[in-house]
């Protein structure tokens, strides 16, 4: 009990057992061990995220021995260093339902009211549930990529079509991928805070990263192409390939764009979160 | 110690809790008395800040829920919905909320020895019964050694060996000098637990009473008598601590006087009598009563207006 309460009379006679509740705080760091907690023990977690990492490898392997195999005649893009991670087209969604669920189950559940029961003010428990999950994403997205680089070029280079992380752009490629990955499970995250909901939440994710960029491809007109490049998916895919192609935007420019996507969605979470009923 | 004042609640155009004052005092039980959709949830809710209220405030142990270092530690809370994710074990459930108030794996263990869920503390959520999940939830709200225990309907769904359970122990918790404050839509639970009441209908505090006198009220015999010449037998028998009702003509509910007197002074007056017969109403009854009126008179009706409305009657 903080020293700040009123103070309670307890009669001696009626003392209860010493208890071992102690004396706690609600600290950025409790709340981030309590999310950690959440996170490890839903086997949902790591089903998801192991199905994440598979993505990332099985297809990288499987694109490295395509891709060593038919080697001549392919489109630049396939034989950069970032072909090799394309895995990461399905990988973005796996991760992204993930961030999605960390909070939606907590709403499907009503989790939720025991978790802002215990965290009132409950913008940390939004700061530790993106922190947790952000480290988990990135840790085990960038360690896949590489998985899904290395594991490639055993393939790439058993055709003779080796390459090097030294590469140009290979580097920022692989790594790239990783932090692309973990950003996007950020995003299904700020998500589930918005809508609140399993379905409506991985709805509006594959929305954001599939349906939307295809309609601004068939829309005509400059402009349309000019959106285009800014939406998540094709900033963030700018950043993450080895090649440069037409209409989109540079590299560093995309992750800045990608971030700012993120960030405004988490914004408008931290608001929402605050604001609405629980 | 729960003090709300004028705390209102509205969704839409629909007021769920409307101007509720009441204090909630440490050292007993304190029953909080409505039938469902009364409001009780959604003011326990706006106790520890899940719902923002419309309007008024709401304090714990002196200050808004929020605003303390250690919520966890100063009110444990039950509500009524499940609040657990379902695939998760009871025991982690724990280990998560205890975490975030940075409480120690000794106190997990110690609340589910205290409400027996020891055997199937590895379980998922998820597979326990009504009654199970009804410890799990307050052992949820121990984990802190609160000062002020809110629990909503907890004996929903537990077996008769749970109810009695829960009632020793509400019991020792308040007289450890804590604030427990308890909701029940079962009148007949609150008489054997609650040593004080605050009943609500419709958003509205009806009765804020001690269950004393709660039940010295509802059990007051009265009697019911019917005559052809009531007006005057009113008049006759009105005095000093007699109330008479009537809800319809020729009839009047006496409260005050004995059956015996009322027939001898009815003799003494020369006035017929068709029906001379006491009247006892139990504690269900009477609850009833006074929930039943503040559905049918939508206005505020403060403790003393309800007693004189019905004299007036």
């Amino acid at each position: 009990m903080s020293t700040t309460t009123i103070e309670v009379p307890r009669p001696a006679s009626a003392e209860p057992a010493p208890s071992a509740a102690g004396v706690g705080r609600v600290t950025l760091p409790n709340v981030a061990r309590s999310e950690w907690i959440k996170f490890r023990t839903l086997r949902s977690s790591w089903v998801t995220l192991g199905s994440a990492v598979l993505a990332m490898v099985a297809i990288g392997l499987v694109i490295g021995y395509n891709v060593g195999k038919n080697y001549t005649g392919l489109a630049p893009e396939d034989v950069a260093p970032s072909g090799i991670l394309q895995g990461y087209f399905l990988a973005q969604l796996l991760i992204g339902v993930l961030g999605v669920l960390f909070v939606s189950g907590e709403y499907g559940t009503g989790m939720i009211r025991s978790t802002l029961a215990a965290v009132p003010r409950r913008v940390p428990v939004l700061v530790a549930k993106s922190v947790v999950f952000g480290s988990i994403a990135l840790v085990t997205m960038v360690a896949s990529t590489f998985a899904a680089y290395f594991g490639g070029q055993l393939f790439l280079s058993s055709y003779g079509h080796g390459g090097s992380l030294s590469d140009p752009g290979a580097l920022r490629a692989v790594i790239g991928t990783g932090v692309y990955l973990a950003l996007i499970g950020l995003l299904g995250g700020a998500l589930g805070w918005i809508i609140r909901s399993t379905a409506g939440g991985i709805s509006t994710l594959v929305g954001i990263l599939l349906v939307v960029p295809v309609v601004f491809q068939l829309l005509p007109g400059a402009w349309a192409a000019d959106v285009l490049k800014y939406l998540p998916s094709e900033a963030g895919g700018a950043f993450v390939t080895s090649v440069s192609l037409p209409g989109t935007l540079a590299p560093w420019t995309g992750l800045g764009v990608l971030v700012a996507w993120v960030a405004a969605a988490m914004l408008a979470a931290a608001v929402l979160l605050r604001r609405r009923d629980a | 110690m729960i003090e709300a004042v004028g705390l209102t609640k509205r969704y839409g155009d629909k007021t769920a809790v409307d101007d509720l004052t009441f204090t909630v005092t440490p050292g007993v039980v304190t029953g909080f008395l409505g039938p469902n959709g009364a409001g009780k949830s959604t003011t326990m809710r706006m106790i520890i800040g899940l719902d923002a209220p419309t309007s008024g405030t709401v304090l714990v142990n002196g200050r808004r829920y929020d605003e303390h270092a250690a919520p966890l530690h100063e009110v444990g809370a039950l509500l009524e919905a499940r609040a657990i994710h379902t695939s998760r074990t009871a025991e982690n459930h724990l280990r998560a909320m205890a975490a975030a108030t940075g409480i120690k794996q000794r106190r997990v263990d110690e609340v589910i020895d205290l409400v027996g869920l020891r055997d199937v503390a590895g379980k998922r959520a998820g597979a326990f019964s009504l009654g199970m999940g009804q410890r799990l939830g307050i052992a949820s709200a121990l984990l802190g050694d609160p000062a002020t225990v809110m629990l909503d309907e907890p004996i929903n769904g537990l077996d008769p060996e749970g109810i009695l359970w829960v009632r020793h122990l509400l019991k020792e918790l308040a007289a450890e000098g804590r604030t427990v404050f308890v909701s029940s839509h079962l009148m007949s639970e609150m008489a054997l637990t609650a040593d004080h009441l605050i009943v609500v209908g419709r958003g509205r505090l009806i009765r804020d009473v001690s269950t004393e006198d709660f039940i010295a009220s509802a059990s007051a015999n009265s009697v019911r008598v019917r005559s052809p010449q009531a007006e005057q037998l009113r008049a006759l028998l009105l005095g000093p601590g007699v109330t008479i009702a009537s809800e319809h003509a020729g009839e009047l509910d006496v409260t005050g006087l004995s059956s015996d007197q009322i027939g001898s002074r009815a003799a003494t007056a020369g006035l017929t009598l068709y029906e001379l017969s006491p009247l006892q109403a139990s504690l269900e009854e009477a609850f009833m009563e006074l929930t039943k009126d503040s559905v049918e008179y939508r206005s505020h009706v403060s403790d003393n207006e309800f007693l004189t409305r019905k004299v007036a009657a």
